[in-house]
């Protein structure tokens, strides 16, 4: 039972980190209708510039907490904001010209930059690991393991806890924007009907590239949230990231904002179980066995609308 | 007046790439000027390193040169129509032209062997050979997956699992049970088509990009089981050993009884190597001249079709779901006999050779070249195999230019560099017959 406990702590908290980014492949699905395979490409390079920026800052498990905090909260907001052009850029260059191409085409230019952005990573920051010291290392203990010692000891670690409440904290601010904001109303309106929207005056090209800077920011987030918990990062974390993540985003109901953060936490419950319970080698297969199973079952996902097919 | 016009133009430029130049440095800022590393002997210490030249040059780059494209190009109140399209024949290669090219290829790959020996000697042209034979199998790939992308229309993402499939199935036949390359080389076929039924059945239903991603998923799986599968396929470190074709029984090896002894010839590594060029060339004209005839069959008709709008295909009695079944198994096939050829070549396979990165450019090939034309293929091949081994020096930055090459090709023209196929059948221009993706760029 405290394994169980333990276990679904620590599904909650990755669970959060992949709806964070599932978040910006639904949103971009909804908008456009492609996989924006660079996404995960785009959270890789969030979380080195959060990296970056926590080493230039000078922070360490020594600054004092109060500090700490506000640092950290300043290196959230100027990785949101950089990794948001880096998503901009990345629609501007590889996605915009080829709107009403056909359907393809928009899917290979964004292998293409997903290819592009790793290597750029690889070559800039070179390809070794990158181990952070932890910044916080202390934990809640909420059970004491038996009387005799031997049972588990369940740990609930500051950064857990921080993880789950920054997401909490940014889907609720997140979801006022979609649902009481020009800019979210817009945006539904052109995931609704592209052209209808422009006609009435909303400006699609720009609604479209504020939905692909959302995400970036809520990739970045994502990014400084699996570089505290995890420790390092390297060029290629994106890869099984956003694979996951597009997972969480198919099962949740690709297009539904809710269903992100549900498919996201399912996700990163059934991997962390999986692992816990059966075998570590075997967890990608089993998120990618879950996608594959949603997809042909139950295309539509948890919470998504199903698609209607037109001539 | 007219001064004033251009005098705002010029404004207008400048702004322009002011704000292009301002981007760049706000993407570069952090990602190219410092650098965070590793200290060496200091424990697991980061540090970074400054490079803020760099900011300043790639900055200084994109404000000159969109300064430069707007102010000859695009801001002008008479831009120059850069039809960079015009250069290209109409309609990709004409019939002539490609005709010509063809055979021309056709012939070279002929003789190419006996020409580079005479030319460099058996030791000098040994490298040039394993470059042709590298192109070849790719050339193998890529017509395979034209099958399923090209002519079908359908994304695969996960073709590399496949050619996993046909490698392992012949070391690991050859493995445990000792069977030799020739009857492998079948199964290896037999079994990857198989396996492509049994992934594609259940995924064919799904949409372009959905199956794209579960055939993405699909490889990733396959890759992750030989990986991990220890006792079986050797887990990363592979299969060694995998026995070497024979040339109708004859083995290429000294001595009595080998290749070389039997024809009186003195002995010679570059025999095998000769021998592989030729193989694997049979075996790409052999998809390649299954691939034309099937095109003209009902099956390929139906692919075509598929291709262009899949609703009016149900519409007029065709089984989608067994047509793409079809052209999934095949086109798995092509990659199972490709893998088993691979594997006997190295003598030593590894998970390691089957990432998604090996799909990612065999799609690249199929697509850069013109989706569903054959010589596009080739041609794209032998661009991008050689390309890869002629910057081997720059090795951390070819896959970054590939990356952004591919970008830049999708956009500048999304039908392909090479040449495009059109539908083999399709209405005559009086009856208004316009295929269904030019009326999705607009063309229509």
């Amino acid at each position: 039972m405290d394994y169980f406990l333990q276990q679904l702590i620590n599904g909650v908290t990755l669970g959060s980190i992949y709806g964070l980014i599932a978040i910006g492949y639904t949103m971009v699905y909804g908008i456009i209708g492609m996989i924006n395979f660079a996404h995960g490409d785009i959270f890789m390079v969030g979380s080195f510039v959060a990296l970056i920026l926590i080493v230039a800052l000078g922070i360490t498990a020594a600054t004092p907490v109060l500090l700490l905090i506000l640092a950290l909260a300043l290196v959230l907001v100027v990785a949101m904001a950089l990794t948001a052009v880096w998503g901009w850029t990345v629609e501007r260059i590889a996605y915009r010209p080829l709107r009403g191409s056909f359907r393809l085409a928009p899917l290979i230019t964004a292998i293409g930059a997903s290819i592009a952005l790793q290597n750029f990573v690889q070559v800039s920051q070179g390809a070794k690991n990158k181990p952070l010291q932890p910044l916080f290392s202390g934990s809640f203990q909420l059970t004491d393991g038996g009387a005799d010692g031997s049972g588990f000891i369940v740990n609930l670690s500051y950064i857990q806890i921080l993880i789950v409440v920054t997401t909490v904290i940014l889907m609720g601010g997140f979801t006022y924007l979609i649902n009481n904001t020009n800019l979210g109303r817009s945006q539904r309106a052109c995931e609704q009907d592209r052209k209808m929207a422009s006609l009435l005056g909303v400006n699609v090209d720009r609604t479209i590239s504020l939905t692909f800077v959302m995400g970036a920011s809520l990739a970045s987030v994502a990014g400084l949230m699996f570089l505290l918990y995890y420790g390092v990062v390297d060029f290629y974390i994106g890869f099984l990231a956003g694979v996951k993540a597009f997972t969480a985003a198919v099962l949740g109901g690709i297009g539904s904002l809710p269903g992100a953060m549900l498919g996201g936490l399912l996700i990163g419950l059934i991997e962390t179980f999986w692992s816990g319970y059966f075998s570590v080698e075997y967890k990608d297969v089993a998120a990618f066995s879950i996608l594959a199973i949603v997809l042909i079952f139950m295309p539509e996902g948890l919470l998504g609308q199903p698609e209607v097919e037109k001539v | 007046m007219q001064a004033r016009q251009k005098d705002s133009l010029l404004v207008a430029s400048v702004k322009d790439s002011l704000g292009a130049a301002v981007i760049t440095f706000a993407l570069a800022c952090v990602m190219i000027g410092l650098r965070v590393d590793v200290a060496s002997g200091r424990g697991a210490e980061l540090f970074l390193e400054h490079r803020w030249l760099a900011v300043a040059v790639a900055v200084l780059v994109v404000f000159a040169g969109r300064l430069a494209m707007n102010i000859f190009f695009w801001k002008r109140e008479d831009p120059p129509s850069l039809n960079l399209s015009g250069l290209m024949p109409k309609g990709g290669l004409g019939a002539g032209s490609s005709n010509i090219i063809k055979y021309g290829l056709l012939g070279l790959a002929v003789v190419l062997p006996f020409v580079l020996m005479f030319w460099l000697g058996a030791r000098g042209s040994r490298q040039y050979i394993d470059l042709a034979i590298l192109v070849l199998t790719y050339v193998m790939l890529g017509w395979g997956l034209n099958i399923v992308v090209g002519l079908a229309g359908l994304l695969d993402l996960g073709y590399v699992a496949f050619y996993a499939v046909g490698a392992y199935s012949y070391a690991l036949l050859a493995h445990y049970f000792g069977f030799s390359f020739w009857l492998c080389l079948p199964l290896a076929g037999i079994l990857a088509a198989f396996w492509g039924i049994i992934l594609g059945f259940p995924v064919l239903r799904l949409r372009g990009d959905y199956l794209a991603i579960v055939t993405l998923a699909f490889g990733e799986i396959i890759r992750v089981v030989l990986l991990n599968w220890y006792q079986f396929t050797g887990g990363p470190d592979g299969l060694s050993g995998i026995p070497r074709p024979s040339f109708f029984g004859l083995e290429f090896t000294r001595g009595e009884g080998g290749f070389a002894s039997f024809f009186g010839l003195d002995y010679s590594s570059i025999h095998r190597i000769i021998f592989l060029y030729y193989l694997i060339f049979a075996m790409a004209l052999f998809t390649n001249f299954v691939t034309m005839r099937l095109r003209r069959m009902p099956i390929g008709r139906a692919w075509e079709a598929l291709r262009e709008d899949e609703i009016a295909c149900r519409a007029l009695g065709i089984n989608t779901t067994n047509t793409k079944l079809t052209a999934f198994a095949l086109g798995a096939m092509f990659a199972g006999f490709a893998g088993s050829f691979f594997a006997t070549r190295q003598g030593f396979i590894s998970p390691e050779s089957f990432t998604f990165l090996e799909s990612a450019i065999i799609l690249a090939i199929v697509v850069l070249g013109g989706l569903g034309s054959q010589i596009g293929v080739v041609i794209a091949a032998i661009v991008m195999i050689g390309g890869f081994e002629f910057f081997r020096e720059f090795e951390e930055y070819r896959m970054l230019v590939f990356g952004m090459i591919m970008v830049v090709i999708m956009v500048w023209k999304p039908r392909g560099l090479i040449s495009s196929r059109t539908p083999s059948v399709a209405l005559s221009r009086n009856a208004k017959g316009i295929s269904a993706d030019l009326v999705q760029e607009g063309h229509g």
